[in-house]
């Protein structure tokens, strides 16, 4: 993921759900402590905490009735090929189907990709730098006409290549072979884009750069939703979607009000992932979060849309309530919150130094900000336990209790040469109130064993082009510790680690491997990684490569991030999709 | 004249008042200036319970943390030691009733780390009435020096200072000083970090409020200049220099003190605002308009997170205002 805020996709992460839960992190302890507690046999629904992680909850085909979502903001965008926001990639299959997308399953299942308007998975040629895909024969949009492969082509056309729509991911401009291909605003004749060729009507073949093993994954992000060239009105289009799936739009009336309602032409027998019983879909927009909460829990509406989970207040009321408790479910997100520190400023250019503040901080108080172990549980490695290749381990052990080992860190400052300890500064985005909070915890942390640390503020806006993402400015500023976040935008150990680990990746601005890590070894893991084939193979190297990078010390891992959801009684078939760590937006339903 | 207040210079000059007052046993004595406004300042409950708590305020902040970790160290932990032992961690507040108070942290916790809001209101008194008292300081000297020389000298003199004082109040001071609050660098004069903060937002503030006690002087002094005395002084060929400090200047401590003292609140209430918007002195150095920030975002769960560096700026704003009124009371008796 290019950027770290929740804003941006938070989504594809999630594996393991329930094995994982149990024993993620090092603390561990908020998953399966929780599913045990709270079952007190009231409610009238049998359904206890987190079971929506682990099955459908109020499992139903009742039709009819208006599912309603709220949401605290506006959205980048709602055209498919121009959101990058995590709940959208979600959301938008209502009415966009991509080639391939995740399996309808809770659990580990869901991380499985399935054939979507493609007919199967992508097949690559020997070299790997081919993948073709076949679309499914017969398949409409709302209006009635076919899908055809050049829409395909289109669609990512103008989502990768045009300058237009700005806020999706570049993924396909990045990997595919398109020369200087300027996208199909400047450049009508789709012909011209090289990148992607469609042999005749149902066969799209994808050229690209260089060998790509995960490419099925970039495919299965709504930007491979078919839009036909005729009825592309650039950022108009995100009110006029022409609709694959099983609901299309009524209305957009933006950062207000968005509804869908059935879509006629959607076929359910080309369709093993969605459902279509709601007669309705409406979302609100621009709600206040915390009446979104009351207005959940109250039952007005069923869904909040952006899938971060209740706030504060909210919360404090389910934690004291075991039967509201049991309406709720704590998944992880595809993020992990963490600090880097940078290989070249003086003294973290010292492994010594790094390992101190490994064992100084007091992960309990890190992790206090993001809300306890609702929020997330402690971690210790770089891919969350809900990544694909993701291994437990703890290179770093900081006491019983994870609260810090002052003896060992003073250990290591004494093997740094800097026994009485250190002055250094904390860079972190002064609105985010929580990384700031996790600042003070961190400085008070390394304040016990004498590391004099200073929070420094920045705005999160310019952060990382021209802040902690700018090494000119980091070293100038001496500023030995960043925190920071990351989130893959698909589930596996490459989306985790590539941008935030390889050396060859480190910018002059923009830059987000802030430890400056520049590796060899690392380097050549990735590469060897993403041209192997074999998936069993593949995410050994990637848990390789999380261990190598732990072993320079300059990566220290706060938590695991976890939301905690609610599902109102009135809604059906619940559960949270592992790929997006939300509920399955396409399945839900609502009792009348 | 659009004083904010209307403080009057004349105070001084009410002689006739000093002979009622006494006429009780002994025999019929003088009383000094001082001796009155004393003696009216007594009789004012208000203003008594006022300066009461503002010298009560001013020692918590000078012995807040000094000597010898001060009163802090003597009453509980210091102000930037997490205790997550103390908070529920599944809500991020505090255990136990009332946000965690308790006889050891009798203000209650911070949510989420368990910081001891008696330790960090007596850290943060001390930003806020050093910052507010230096910035006063800087406008009462800047404006009654301009304020009296644009007075007494009128002509160009008068026309320059008072065009200048427009200026100045034209300027739009909140966003001009989240502007260069954040533009400040980390060091910069030989000072960084939170010293440069606090000198930067004394600056600010105390920089741009001169022009309102300078119109209060300057109004003084015109009114002063044409009197006899200043005419005596004269005819008996005292320099403006003299006349200025030696016979118009003494007249001015009244309204000058009254104007201070009234001044200090809204300085605590603007070093607030800053801290609140987050360009105050920087975070863990407590301060009362930093913590409200913070407990936006938890009323809900800890309502005493918000509601006592509230009530420490109400009390402190209270109390100053109190003192001010009763000064001005005691100092012009014609203002009542």
């Amino acid at each position: 993921m290019r950027k770290t805020n929740a804003l941006a996709l938070a989504a594809l992460g999630t594996a393991l759900a329930m094995g994982l839960a149990a024993c993620g992190g090092t603390a561990g302890g908020g998953g399966d402590k929780n599913t045990g507690t709270g079952n007190t046999g009231t409610g009238t629904s049998a359904a206890k905490h987190n079971d929506g992680y682990t099955k459908v909850v109020n499992a139903s085909d009742a039709k009819g009735g208006t599912l309603k979502f709220a949401y605290s903001d506006e959205p980048d965008s709602m055209d498919p090929g121009n959101t990058y926001y995590a709940f959208n990639w979600n959301f938008t299959r209502l009415y966009a189907r991509p080639l391939l997308t995740y399996s309808a399953e809770p659990g580990e299942a869901g991380l499985k990709l399935v054939p979507d308007l493609a007919e199967g998975l992508g097949e690559a040629s020997e070299d790997g730098k081919t993948w073709t895909y076949k679309l499914k024969k017969g398949i409409k949009y709302d209006d009635g006409t076919e899908v055809k492969a050049a829409d395909v082509k289109y669609a990512i056309a103008r989502s990768n290549f045009s300058a237009e729509l700005t806020d999706g991911p570049k993924y396909f401009a990045e990997y595919l072979d398109a020369g200087d291909y300027k996208g199909p605003y400047k450049d009508k004749n789709l012909d011209n884009f090289k990148g992607i060729e469609t042999p005749d009507d149902y066969t799209i073949v994808f050229k690209l750069k260089a060998p790509f093993s995960e490419f099925d994954f970039l495919v299965a992000n709504p930007q491979s939703a078919p839009v036909p060239q005729a009825k592309d009105t650039g950022l108009e289009y995100e009110k006029t979607v022409a609709s694959t799936g099983p609901y299309k739009i009524e209305s957009y009336e933006v950062g207000k009000q968005f509804n869908l309602v059935k879509n006629e032409h959607w076929d359910p027998a080309t369709d093993t992932t969605r459902k279509q019983l709601p007669d309705r879909i409406e979302v609100q927009m621009k709600q206040s979060a915390e009446d979104i909460d009351q207005r959940l829990l109250a039952g007005q509406i069923h869904v909040d849309l952006g899938g971060t989970g209740l706030q504060t207040a909210a919360r404090a009321k389910i934690v004291g309530d075991p039967k509201l408790k049991d309406s709720t479910d704590n998944p992880y997100t595809p993020f992990n919150r963490y600090a880097m520190m940078s290989t070249k400023v003086a003294p973290f250019d010292n492994i010594e130094c790094r390992k101190a503040v490994q064992y100084a901080t007091d992960q309990v108080a890190t992790q206090a900000p993001w809300g306890g172990p609702l929020g997330g549980d402690i971690g210790s490695t770089l891919m969350t336990p809900t990544t694909v290749g993701y291994q437990q381990f703890d290179l770093f052990p900081n006491g019983a209790d994870n609260k810090g080992d002052v003896a060992k860190a003073k250990e290591a400052l004494t093997a740094c040469g800097k026994a009485d300890g250190f002055e250094t500064n904390i860079a972190v985005r002064g609105d985010r109130t929580k990384e700031v909070q996790v600042a003070e915890a961190l400085q008070a942390s390394l304040d016990k064993v004498g590391i004099k640390a200073s929070i420094k503020k920045y705005p999160s806006g310019d952060w990382s082009a021209q802040y902690a993402g700018k090494p000119d400015f980091v070293h100038k500023n001496n500023l030995g510790i960043m925190i920071a976040g990351w989130g893959a935008d698909w589930p596996s150990g490459f989306g985790f680690l590539s941008q935030i680990v390889d050396g060859r990746f480190i910018k002059a601005s923009g830059n987000y491997n802030m430890m400056e890590l520049n590796d060899p070894a690392v380097n050549e893991l990735l590469d060897k990684g993403i041209q192997t084939t074999d998936a069993a193979e593949r995410n050994k190297i990637w848990a390789e490569v999380d261990k190598k990078v732990m072993e320079s010390a300059a990566f220290l891992p706060f938590v695991y991030e976890k939301t905690l959801l609610f599902r109102p009684e009135s809604l059906t078939n619940v559960y949270v999709h592992p790929a997006y760590g939300m509920y399955d937006y396409t399945w839900l339903g609502v009792k009348q | 004249m659009t004083a904010p207040l209307d403080v009057s210079g004349q105070a001084m000059e009410a002689q006739p008042e000093a002979v009622l007052e006494g006429a009780g046993g002994k025999a019929i004595e003088g009383r000094s200036l001082g001796q009155i406004a004393w003696m009216r300042l007594k009789r004012d409950k208000a203003a008594f319970v006022g300066a009461f708590v503002v010298v009560f305020l001013t020692l918590i902040a000078i012995f807040a943390e000094r000597p010898f970790g001060g009163l802090i160290a003597l009453f509980g932990d210091p102000p930037n030691l997490p205790n997550n032992d103390l908070i529920d961690p599944m809500t991020s507040a505090p255990l136990g009733t009332w946000g965690g108070m308790s006889l050891e942290h009798p203000f209650g916790l911070e949510p989420v780390n368990g910081r001891d809001l008696f330790a960090r209101i007596l850290s943060g008194a001390q930003i806020s009435l050093l910052v507010a008292f230096l910035a006063t300081l800087v406008s009462v000297v800047i404006g009654s020096l301009l304020g009296v020389l644009a007075g007494f000298f009128g002509g160009w003199v008068d026309t320059l200072i008072s065009r200048l004082m427009d200026v100045f109040l034209a300027f739009p001071l909140l966003l001009f000083a989240i502007a260069i609050v954040g533009a400040v660098p980390d060091k910069a004069l030989g000072l960084s970090g939170n010293g440069l903060r606090v000198a930067v937002i004394v600056f600010i503030i105390g920089f741009f409020n001169w022009p309102y006690i300078a119109r209060i002087v300057r109004g003084q002094t015109l009114s002063l200049r044409e009197r006899e005395f200043v005419d005596a002084a004269r005819s008996l060929g005292a320099g403006n220099g003299y006349i200025i400090f030696r016979e118009v200047f003494p007249n001015l401590v009244a309204p000058i003190l009254v104007y201070s003292t009234l001044l200090i609140p809204s300085n605590i209430l603007f070093e607030a605002a800053l801290s609140f918007l987050g360009v105050g002195v920087a975070e863990p150095q407590a301060s009362w308009g930093g913590m409200l920030t913070r407990a936006v975002d938890y009323y809900q769960i800890a309502p005493h997170f918000m509601i006592v560096p509230g009530l420490a700026i109400f009390v402190t704003v209270m109390a100053f205002n109190l003192l001010g009124d009763g000064l001005r009371d005691a100092l012009d008796p014609r203002a009542r």
